[in-house]
């Protein structure tokens, strides 16, 4: 019988042969850490009783969701992070580089069929180069720096293949909203996600880290693509045949098989305020907006702005509108500097802002009031999300989004 | 004996703990603002011994652990619901917070009502009638049962 991606990562970690439902314990390649949370981990780490970490290397501290502070009680998780680093021995710390999901592959902490936990549930998006990687809390990751082990349930495995040319103005946020809207927001919930098929393959890593990143909307441990080309170049190595073997085997398992055609796709937004509740934005053409925010670990990579810019190259935004932009990392910053996308953007009529997590957790950067709407292209429209309960957050493609800017309202990206 | 606490399907972690009240520094100052958005009275009528009763897919959202400690520190007995979202039932049962599935019981209560659990039984009684509840993997169970992953690690030492 043949396996699914993730049984063969499981297996490769283990030694052993597994099967979905088994309790296994995995040795962890890496972890990552971030400044909401490391304040909590740090303290559950002494109380456990550890005095050192299993391996300093193999943990990664990212300030993203403070940076820079907004309030002074925010600087104290930064004193007790950098306390923390000091006196462990770590190395791997980023004080102010971009969103932790983001600098966990672009800086090369992650590589295809690695295990990988982190402080927060989008660290689903590391499967975009094969990586099984998980969300956990903080007692649990404070067990992980002590042990460098963890006990995971082998999950079940749902594929989803997509097949066929995209249609111009369809980009891979709208594939995963789709999925999401399909699924349902606990669809997933204990199971892994595996993609494949000829539109994803032709996707870059970018796009793939997209749809990774929003998995955990469907409640999935995680999201798995298989290492290709694409993949080698973005990791800077050379595949082995033990990566390039991590695809889905014909014969392997399935609990639920999604075939899509990618013609078949088009825009759509997640409305308030579940991530499932997707409707094509045809359907909801003609809403006033107040906001556009275009940048998070969803969709703040240099494809991303350069097709926003594409929209709004010579264009302006309507005049009530506020366009804010966020770089997910430096590197991603400085290369649409150089390319010359932040100056479209902000000729436009853009805020760009310093690469963190933004607006996207609500806490700085263009909070919003009651009766507001913003498009934005994050991954989570909950209530609450970017400011009071009564904000209408929609969720969209960076085209999508960019088209609304400029139309003051929603619109269907052409 | 405890009284219900009844919510709908899909509570996320934003609805349970939102995240401004994150950056306290102790789960104390925190769990005053329980479920805020749902029922802002919640932290002050609950009493130690009650519990919260779900539909599907309860703690959905983000990893963050202050949603099951807020509830453990108010003294909710058990999280009973048809189903969980994976980080946060990891984090309850790692924090020896009682989550339990029972797939009948939503529909057949209300806030209010008084309900008695046996966790070994894996069973609850409410208004009269039994219902039975899906029992933990003896591996969770064993960490529950030693009152959480810190308890259970200091064990194994």
């Amino acid at each position: 019988m043949g396996s699914t991606i993730i049984e063969k990562i499981v297996r490769n970690n283990t030694g052993k042969e597994v099967k979905p439902g088994d309790i296994v314990t995995v040795n962890v390649d890496r972890v990552m850490i971030h400044d909401i949370f490391i304040p909590f981990v740090a303290s559950k780490f002494e109380e456990m009783g550890f005095t050192k970490l299993w391996d300093p290397d193999k943990v990664v501290l990212i300030y993203d969701h403070l940076v820079p502070a907004s309030q002074v009680d925010d600087t104290r998780h930064f004193k007790v992070g950098n306390e923390f680093v000091e006196k462990y021995g770590m190395k791997n710390i980023h004080r102010a580089d971009g969103i932790c999901h983001q600098l966990m592959t672009e800086a090369g902490y992650v590589k295809p069929g690695n295990i990988v936990f982190g402080t927060d549930s989008h660290t689903t998006t590391y499967g975009c180069v094969g990586a099984f990687s998980s969300g956990i809390g903080y007692t649990e990751m404070a067990s992980i720096l002590g042990t460098g082990t963890m006990w995971i349930r082998v999950p079940e495995t749902i594929r989803v293949n997509i097949t066929g040319k995209l249609p111009k103005n369809v980009m891979a946020k709208d594939i995963i909203l789709k999925i999401i809207g399909d699924l349902g927001a606990d669809g997933a919930t204990y199971k892994a996600l595996e993609f494949a098929g000829d539109t994803v393959e032709n996707m870059s890593v970018a796009s793939r880290m997209s749809m990774s990143n929003m998995a955990i909307e469907a409640g999935a441990k995680c999201a798995l693509f298989t290492p290709d080309e694409k993949t080698a170049q973005y990791c800077e190595m050379e595949l082995t045949d033990r990566e390039r073997d991590l695809v889905g085997d014909k014969d392997a398992v399935y609990c639920q098989v999604l075939n899509y055609k990618a013609e078949d796709f088009v825009p759509v937004m997640a409305c308030p305020s579940n991530v499932d509740n997707v409707k094509p934005v045809a359907a909801l053409e003609g809403k006033k907006i107040d906001q556009v925010f275009i940048g998070s670990c969803t969709n703040g990579r240099l494809e991303d702005l350069m097709a926003a810019a594409e929209v709004l190259k010579d264009k302006q935004i309507a005049p009530f509108v506020k366009l804010i932009v966020t770089p997910a990392s430096r590197k991603i910053y400085l290369e649409a500097m150089k390319n010359g996308t932040i100056a479209t953007l902000a000729a436009s009529g853009a805020i760009i802002t310093h690469p963190s997590c933004g607006l996207c957790c609500g806490r700085t950067g263009g909070i919003l009031t009651d009766g507001e709407v913003v498009v934005a292209t994050n991954n989570r429209n909950f209530l609450g999300r970017m400011g009071t309960s009564k904000v209408e957050i929609f969720l969209a493609s960076p085209k999508s989004a960019a088209a609304c800017a400029v139309a003051g309202k929603i619109v269907v990206p052409k | 004996m405890g009284k219900i606490f009844k919510f709908q399907q899909d509570v996320d972690t934003d609805q349970i703990i939102a995240s401004q009240y994150l950056l306290f520094p102790t789960i104390d100052e925190m769990k005053i603002y329980t479920f805020e958005s749902l029922d802002p009275e919640f932290a002050k009528n609950v009493k130690p011994g009650d519990f919260v009763v779900a539909s599907e897919n309860f703690g959905c959202g983000s990893s963050r652990e202050q949603a099951p400690s807020v509830l453990k520190a108010l003294g909710v007995k058990a999280v009973i619901a048809k189903s969980f979202a994976r980080i946060f039932y990891r984090n309850a049962i790692n924090i020896g917070l009682p989550v339990i599935i029972c797939k009948d019981l939503h529909e057949n209560v209300n806030s209010g009502d008084e309900m008695e659990l046996s966790m070994e039984e894996g069973i609850v009684k409410v208004n009269g009638k039994e219902y039975e509840c899906t029992k933990l993997p003896a591996y969770m169970q064993g960490i529950l049962d030693q009152g959480g992953l810190i308890a259970s690690l200091n064990k194994e030492d």
